[in-house]
């Protein structure tokens, strides 16, 4: 399931990302900031009003801001 | 010969509290300065041993990796690596940790401890993870990186003696550093969360008071009704709160001119002493309590972790024009001064976007224009309540700061379609745990921003005021002639063939006068009135009467308005057209700029004018 479709506060592990498909600069602060396959992760809030963008998800013990398109880049799986 | 002490440079990802350790370590010794070559803000201060031997500290700015995505993560790999020329290679490493955050910053730790440099590692805000419900375990953390690893709480000056102490024997005896250099970033993250792992005592589900505000912070709906709120509670305490002490220092300087009138006879002394330093300098200080208060908000909001929620709310809104929320941050802090502003766009990794940022940048109210607003709003809009707690005048303030935020929008939206032609914008940023500011680092930021404006009234703004003065003053006006002083002078003359140009979009005599020195500073535009004003007093007594009733006396509302329309586009500042210069490399942006935004300023001013000549004001 790509992350821009986790239901909130639903732990799952992230299976693949594909890198290829996010912007250089994305694609590297993404990995900075510590997304990387097998790392857990939770959509704690999605943005305001109608739109739901960004979202705030939980990657290991930090919260990040992304926005839905670089989400849809991550596929996750629910932890049972 | 002298030995230059020791330099330890203080590294780590952005929201480890680093600013807080280098604060308890350095106190209010701080020196701010900006690296040789760019224009990024190197914080330097002193620190000393336990015998008393100095060190040299800086504060290198936040960065998650030496392989550099912005500007200010250019800057702090240069330092470290030691490549950045006129700059001197640290001789000790400072890593900042945050405990509560350790699988996620471990990862820089690990490539910079590989950097072989003496270093020690400080497990920060272990008081914030015990408090999460994580309990490390900071010698197996030091045994698996080879490195003295001290436990800290920056902010209650816990464990800085130790930190001291292990930097010292980590200067006097290097060891060979055991890290590996990486293969790969991912090579490195599996490392960092196995060694993350192997230090964690105990943990529990955490960070429950960050999640339980950011349920209301970030609310869908809830979240975009708070922002609004404490953004107009912040302006109308720019306008509430300030007015206590700009009574007082109002007064000192009546005193201050009474005093001197009484101990100088009647001449150009006086004249130059009373009418032009007093006038002039005087009037522009007053507006220290609002700049302060201003500072105060944006300082709060950025250290209790609020600000990139508050990114985050704007995001989509943001990127409706082309813009992200990465662009609100450095957006907001222009509020108090562009310059600042235009160099917090470093952080903004899309080129373009932070391009179309800094060309917007002057069309946030900056605190220069609060003065002159000030002034016009008090003389022509009265003290009327249309609320409880809402005042008229700050009614219509707000409405100022929202012309020009709407100004800067369809401005962003043009140039990105346009100019930049991007065709996507980016966001992507860490969300840093709530904190309750702490009063000591927001006093010392404070203190170094009033020290800024306070230079710039004693230099730039002083010089200003005397030339003016000058020009005012010479050649004298001969006795019992019908042209007054003003009308006679230099500047009178400078002004007469400026007015032309102006007085279409409604713009008097002395307007024209005072657009010519507002270039060096907007606040200028008030003293030059003021100047003018003095100056041309028939007699003491209404020079004593202060600005606001003469201008009310001499202007239209139309014309008022029109020249509040004109500050809210007008590019004005020198200063701003330098630092965009040197961001952009070039003159080619910053002429871009100060044409797009004089042509809007003139537009606005006309329309603004016309508009209420035909509703009769």
């Amino acid at each position: 399931m790509q992350l821009d479709h986790l239901p909130l506060n639903q732990i799952a592990l992230i299976r693949a990302i594909d890198w290829e498909s996010l912007p250089d600069q994305e694609g590297h602060r993404l990995r900075a900031l510590g997304f990387e396959t097998g790392v857990t992760i939770e959509v704690l809030h999605k943005g305001i009003l109608m739109w739901r963008d960004p979202l705030a998800v939980r990657v290991g013990r930090m919260t990040v801001a992304l926005r839905t398109k670089v989400a849809a880049a991550i596929d996750c799986e629910l932890s049972a | 010969m002298t030995q230059l002490p020791p330099l330890v440079a203080l590294v780590g990802n952005p929201n480890a509290g680093k600013s807080a350790l280098f604060n308890a370590l350095t106190g209010a010794r701080q020196k701010i300065a900006n690296y040789p070559g760019v224009t990024v803000e190197r914080k330097s201060g002193r620190a000393s041993f336990a015998d008393g031997r100095p060190v040299e500290m800086i504060d290198l700015p936040g960065a998650y990796s030496l392989d550099p995505d912005s500007l200010d993560e250019a800057v702090t790999r240069d330092v470290v690596l030691g490549n950045l020329s006129g700059h001197r290679r640290p001789d000790a490493l400072l890593i900042v940790l945050d405990a509560g955050n350790l699988d996620n910053h471990l990862r820089f730790a690990l490539e910079l401890i590989a950097q072989g440099l003496p270093t020690v590692v400080a497990l920060n805000m272990v008081d914030l993870a015990e408090r999460d419900g994580l309990r490390l375990d900071a010698q197996a953390l030091a045994r698996a990186l080879g490195v003295p690893v001290i436990e800290t709480v920056a902010v209650r000056r816990r464990g800085l003696e130790p930190l001291m102490t292990a930097l010292d024997g980590a200067l006097k005896n290097p060891v060979a550093s055991i890290e590996p250099v990486a293969t790969s970033f991912g090579a490195q993250n599996q490392r960092a969360r196995d060694i993350a792992r192997s230090a964690i005592i105990s943990e529990a589900a955490g960070r429950q008071w960050t999640r339980r505000l950011d349920a209301v912070l970030l609310h869908p709906v809830g979240g975009v009704v708070i922002l609004l709120g404490l953004l107009f509670l912040m302006f109308q305490a720019v306008y509430g709160w300030s007015e206590a002490p700009i009574g007082w220092i109002e007064s000192g300087f009546a005193l201050l001119s009474d005093g001197i009138k009484n101990v100088l006879p009647n001449g150009y002394l006086r004249s130059f002493l009373t009418d032009g330093v007093i006038a002039g300098v005087g009037s522009v200080i007053v507006f220290l309590p609002q700049i302060l208060i201003l500072f105060l908000f944006i300082l709060v909001l950025e250290a209790s972790g609020y600000m990139t929620r508050a990114a985050f709310v704007m995001d989509r809104m943001m990127a409706a024009v082309g813009l992200s929320g990465h662009s609100f941050i450095p957006l907001l802090s222009s509020f108090a001064c562009a310059i600042p502003g235009i160099m917090a766009t470093r952080t903004i990794m899309d080129q373009k976007e932070r391009l179309a940022t800094i060309l917007i940048a002057p069309l946030m109210t900056c605190s220069a224009r609060l003065p002159v607003y000030t002034v016009i709003i008090g003389a022509f809009i009265p003290a009327s309540s249309v609320g409880p707690g809402i005042g008229l005048q700050g009614l219509v303030l707000f409405g100022l700061y929202i012309a020009g935020i709407l100004g800067a929008m369809l401005a962003a939206a043009v140039i990105q379609r346009f100019v930049t032609q991007s065709r996507t914008s980016s966001f992507l940023i860490e969300m840093p745990r709530y904190q309750w500011p702490r009063p000591r680092d927001i006093a010392i930021n404070l203190w170094q921003r009033a020290w800024v404006f306070l230079r710039r009234a004693g230099t730039i703004i002083f010089a200003a005021t005397i030339i003016l003065w000058a020009l005012l003053s010479f050649p004298k006006a001969p006795d019992g002639s019908n042209v007054s002083q003003v009308e006679y002078s230099v500047a009178g003359r400078i002004a007469d063939g400026l007015e032309p140009i102006v007085r279409p979009i409604g713009f008097n005599h002395d307007i024209a006068l005072a657009l010519i020195p507002a270039m060096a500073a907007r606040e200028v535009a008030v003293s030059a009135l003021a100047t003018v004003y003095a100056i041309d007093a028939a007699d003491e007594d209404a020079a004593a009467t202060s600005l606001g009733p003469k201008l009310s006396a001499d202007w239209s509302l139309a014309t008022a308005l029109a020249f509040l329309a004109w500050f809210v586009f007008a590019p004005q500042c020198i200063s701003t057209i330098a630092v965009t210069r040197r961001e952009t490399n070039g003159w080619k942006w910053p002429i871009f700029m100060v044409s797009y935004l004089f042509a809007l300023a003139y537009a606005a001013a006309g329309i603004t004018y016309w508009t209420a000549r035909s509703f009769g004001l």
